[in-house]
């Protein structure tokens, strides 16, 4: 029985940590700069893609290749930053966003399949990660305690980054009141470009990371993105450890419900997701309004 | 005046009443997936068409055939429907073809005794489809089909005590049925009977739950896809493989694309399949070779492939039995019972279902010369659909 509950809780933490590393960059994303990125999942797609393609094709080591796929991404994702985003940022309205990205999506899908083709696109994990890992009362794949590392180096680093540098000061500054920083000197537009970057890339690397539960295919695009959009709903945008506090509560509500009943299938996910929206409508640690 | 105003009606007539005599363009509809997460397999159903056409010519006598694909990118009903309808009326096809899913097949079903069009399923595995018309012919395979002999191995192989972790949809629960009836009527025991989300990503919790209930086999099935990868790795990574659990699945889990992906520790994984890319046969051989010409990639070749060539053969078949005329009683009492060597062994279509006999070949996935294939162990042979014969 403790054996039972245990497993679960583990199960439940590796998965909540897949969760927030992909979803952790649409938060921002989200929060930050206020734009519903329906095109999210599509940069980390480009991400896994640019990982396979390193180490299939390039024959580069898995460390490498997670470099090249973030900041391969995020130089793909440039011109659409400087041609499209910045004119949908705070301002523009959020169907005009939806439409946007969500045509980005597409856009994005239809290349993936004519270039890569629809078959699934495997990204090698090295030996040491590979492979079940035994950890005395059961075996758990290596690579899943890799992510729950990668999750909170990934937390931490980003709350460093926008509670405690000059940067973080900046960038809070002009969310909060754009007009005012501007006023003081701060030059939005760029904190705004390097913050789009930052939230793409942090989805190129939690699609790296994450292949191995969600692998790389055209259609994960849309596949997953309710799935994203959901952690940050629940989260409360923005907030980093509302996201985290949400991917490890939606992970137990989905690994216990799939454990103990799996034939009601996201049930149990989808009821937490009811349960806390409607105790927390802005989310478990988002800000009112 | 008048005169030259009859003559030229008549001539009209004349005209009209001998065009059948000219060379005339007989149409097939063919709904597939050909974009999409199942592209593949609604692009193989098109190489391999294209692969027979290439063999045996575009015209059946003076008939000259003409193929028109539709896409559809998922399980859709509505939207079957609607293609199917939209190539009936607007295209005027004499027949259909191709359907990936089951819920398509089905939707079409009753457009095709008002519009007499034959339809031959060259994927959609449920075993109640050919029940639905008595025009439907299926030249693909059936969950029973392919899985009595996996229950048949998992016995034969000492097993005791099996898990069944099956995706929670249709032809799923069709696995489920057939596995269990089968094992349980050769003294086994079902230790847990899993259905699994379609929309599962993390098969963790699932594995922990198979391990949990000491089961020393485990059966599966998922559609051929994304999950299917998840589900294998998980099974290696959270230890059931290292631990002498055996897994075998129908060959849904293991098709050849996705072998490099599963990579070194899939060797072994058993499957029973009616199709193996690697079958060992001359005609076997040729087909591969067109269908490579036809533009498909080695590497990609799926079951779908030579579903839809045998499926073409029909095609071609019924075209000649009706001399090219809208005459689906005719078209379909001409295959009923045929017979033919396939790419993937001797067939037959069972004159009482309707549905393809074929072997079902034990196969375990191993590795030569630095690829991945699926090498078969054993033959079932002469195979009829388990589920429709009571």
């Amino acid at each position: 029985m403790m054996n039972t509950v245990l497993s679960i809780g583990l199960d439940a933490v590796s998965y909540g940590m897949v969760l927030f590393t992909i979803s952790i960059g649409l938060s921002i994303m989200m929060g930050l700069m206020r734009v519903v990125n329906l095109a999210h999942g599509a940069f980390a797609m480009i991400g896994g893609y640019f990982a396979s393609y390193a180490i299939k094709q390039l024959g580069l080591n898995y460390p490498f290749a997670i470099v090249v796929a973030v900041l391969g991404t995020i130089v793909i994702s440039a011109p659409l930053e400087m041609l499209l985003y910045r004119r949908i940022y705070r301002g523009a309205g959020e169907l005009t966003q939806l439409l946007l990205t969500i045509g980005v999506t597409f856009v994005i899908i239809g290349l993936a399949n004519y270039v890569f083709g629809p078959t699934t696109k495997s990204i090698p994990v090295p030996a040491m990660l590979s492979g079940p890992f035994d950890l005395g009362f059961r075996m758990i794949p290596t690579h899943r305690l890799f992510v729950v590392a990668c999750g909170l180096t990934t937390a931490l680093a980003l709350w460093l980054l926008i509670e405690r540098t000059d940067f973080g000061v900046r960038l809070r500054a002009a969310v909060d009141n754009g007009d005012m920083a501007e006023a003081l000197g701060i030059r939005t537009q760029v904190i705004y470009s390097m913050t789009f970057a930052i939230a793409v890339g942090l989805g190129a690397f939690g699609g790296v990371v994450g292949a191995e539960l969600m692998p790389i295919e055209p259609s994960y695009a849309l596949r997953y993105m309710v799935t994203f959009l959901v952690v940050v709903s629940v989260g409360g945008a923005g907030s980093i450890p509302g996201a985290l506090a949400a991917s490890l509560l939606l992970g137990l509500a989905d690994t216990t419900g799939k454990y103990l009943a799996p034939e009601f299938g996201e049930f149990f996910f989808y009821l937490a997701v009811i349960v806390i929206v409607f105790l927390f409508p802005n989310g478990l640690l988002g800000r009112a309004q | 005046m008048k005169k030259t105003v009859g003559f030229v009606c008549a001539m009209a007539v004349a005209g009209m009443m001998s065009a059948p005599a000219y060379c005339d363009v007989i149409k097939v509809g063919v709904i597939g997936t050909m974009s999409g997460p199942y592209a593949l397999f609604g692009q193989n159903f098109k190489y391999g068409i294209e692969a027979w056409v290439a063999e045996h010519g575009n015209k059946v006598g003076d008939h000259e055939i003409e193929f028109v694909y539709r896409d559809e990118e998922s399980p859709n009903p509505a939207k079957s429907k609607a293609l199917a309808q939209e190539l009936i009326v607007k295209d005027k096809v004499q027949y259909l073809a191709g359907f990936y899913f089951t819920p398509d097949a089905m939707a079409a079903a009753p457009l095709l005794e008002e519009s007499k069009t034959p339809m031959v399923v060259m994927n959609a595995a449920t075993s109640a489809i050919v029940e639905k018309s008595p025009y439907i012919v299926r030249t693909s395979f059936t969950m029973f089909q392919n899985t009595v002999p996996a229950a048949k191995v998992a016995k034969a192989r000492g097993a005791k005590k099996v898990a069944i972790a099956v995706s929670d949809y249709g032809p799923g629960v069709d696995a489920e049925t057939a596995f269990k009836k089968t094992f349980e009527a050769d003294g086994g025991t079902i230790a847990e009977a899993i259905r699994m989300p379609l929309s599962t990503t993390d098969f963790g919790p699932i594995m922990q739950r198979i391990k949990d209930s000491g089961a020393d086999m485990i059966f599966t099935f998922l559609p051929s896809g994304p999950p299917t990868l998840g589900f294998v790795k998980a099974y290696i990574d959270n230890g059931l493989k290292a631990a002498g659990v055996a897994l075998i699945s129908t060959g849904d889990v293991v098709t050849e694309p996705d072998l490099p992906n599963i990579g070194d520790s899939g060797i072994g994984i058993l499957s029973t399949y009616h199709y193996s890319v690697s079958h060992d046969s001359a005609e076997n051989k040729a087909f591969i070779a067109d269908l490579i010409k036809a533009g498909d990639k080695p590497g990609d070749i799926t079951m779908t492939a030579v579903a839809a060539y045998d499926g073409a053969r029909l095609i071609y078949a019924m075209v000649e039995a009706t001399g090219g005329q809208r005459d689906p009683d005719k078209a379909i009492a001409a295959v009923k019972g045929m017979a033919w060597v396939s790419p993937r062994g001797p067939v037959s279509i069972d004159p009482e279902t309707r549905h393809i006999t074929q072997n079902v070949y034990l196969r375990e996935v191993a590795k030569q010369d630095g690829k991945f294939f699926n090498k078969e162990l054993q033959t079932f042979a002469s195979q009829p659909d388990w589920g429709l014969r009571k």
